[in-house]
């Protein structure tokens, strides 16, 4: 499968991102820069960390009207997974492509530690791979985490079970102790209402080799190629035969 | 058209989060006031303030040209709310 990360100028966790989604899960993978008006064929879209435009006004209030965002729009209007992690996070709430808002964290510190995540949702394709109730210890670094919505859009979403990670201690306990930010209802992973499109704050890229700290981000990637693998061997029983990659000559292919 | 400059209207968006939303700088500047002795000033709510210099003579034209970017940029409106003024 083919990775497209997209890149704003201000992005600054793509290269770890690629990294994670060639080196460590040996898929094909492509940066597309915002200008782009295309995803060049790409099977998943990430946003990744990073401050793009600055920061500035808002947390990805100019990148939602970056030329590259409507291919993203429609490829997710069908139903293509879509992944923000942390400022991606932001850009697609900014696009409205995820409902809510983030305000600046409740202590004004930007927070750099690794965080306990509860998985409250399987059935999206960035969870599946995950135990519902499982507990994810993954990095985080934001200043404008605090996830806020409204009453009756927190209810929606709460119904629709579209929250899909919340911040916990260690044993998965919701406790506003261990709440980095404030989000309310300690939301930390929300997908929209068809599921396909998910943002987390966390950063699973930076949670997928022993040297780095930790692997539990790897149940994301791993379920993101899990689900798109098992849709192609429904459509197509030879394409593992097939499955030649082409990422940019030097890694590509299964390698796991 | 081209516009003078003295002809020029102004527009001025003050941005503010919806009383609803919690404003973690608005406290934190509270709490500093009260430190500081300002036992008064009961609460501090931050916001943000726009000057748009904009090509047209007509103030009508200028509020609804302010407002239109109000809404498309300047203010989230799950968050935030604005008022215009225009001279």
């Amino acid at each position: 499968m083919k990775f497209g990360i997209v890149v704003f100028p201000g992005s600054n966790c793509d290269e770890d991102a690629l990294h994670a989604a060639s080196d460590v899960f040996g898929q094909d993978a492509d940066y597309l820069w915002h200008k782009d008006a295309d995803l060049k064929g790409a099977d998943v879209v990430i946003l990744p960390g990073g401050f793009a435009h600055g920061d500035y006004l808002r947390t990805g209030a100019m990148a939602r009207f970056s030329p590259i965002m409507p291919a993203v729009r429609a490829f997710a209007d069908r139903g293509g997974p879509v992944l923000g992690i942390c400022n991606g996070f932001q850009i697609l709430l900014e696009a409205g492509l995820l409902p809510g808002a983030m305000l600046r964290n409740r202590g004004l510190k930007y927070r750099c530690e690794h965080v306990h995540l509860r998985v409250e949702q399987t059935d999206t394709p960035f969870t599946h791979a995950a135990r519902a109730g499982q507990v994810l210890r993954i990095p985080i670094g934001h200043g404008e985490g605090n996830y806020f919505a409204p009453p009756d859009t927190l209810q929606a979403i709460e119904a629709n079970r579209q929250v899909i990670l919340r911040y916990t201690d260690p044993e998965g306990n919701v406790d506003e102790a261990w709440n980095p930010n404030g989000s309310v209802n300690a939301i930390a992973g929300l997908c929209n209402d068809a599921r396909n499109v998910v943002g987390m704050m966390p950063h699973p890229e930076r949670a997928c080799e022993a040297l780095l700290g930790g692997v539990d981000g790897r149940a994301i990637f791993e379920s993101i190629v899990g689900a798109f693998r098992s849709a192609s061997l429904a459509l197509q029983p030879t394409v593992g035969a097939a499955a030649a990659g082409s990422r940019s000559g030097s890694l590509s292919g299964e390698r796991r | 058209m081209v516009v003078g400059e003295d002809y020029r209207m102004r527009a001025r968006v003050f941005v503010t989060l919806k009383p609803s939303v919690f404003d973690p700088q608005g406290k934190t500047i509270a709490d500093a006031l009260h430190s500081l002795g300002y036992r008064n000033v009961e609460d501090v709510r931050q916001g943000k303030y726009f000057e748009l210099d904009l090509a047209t003579t007509e103030a009508a034209q200028a509020r609804v040209l302010a407002a239109e970017v109000a809404d498309k940029l300047l203010a989230n409106p799950v968050i935030e709310s604005y008022r215009v003024e225009v001279d």
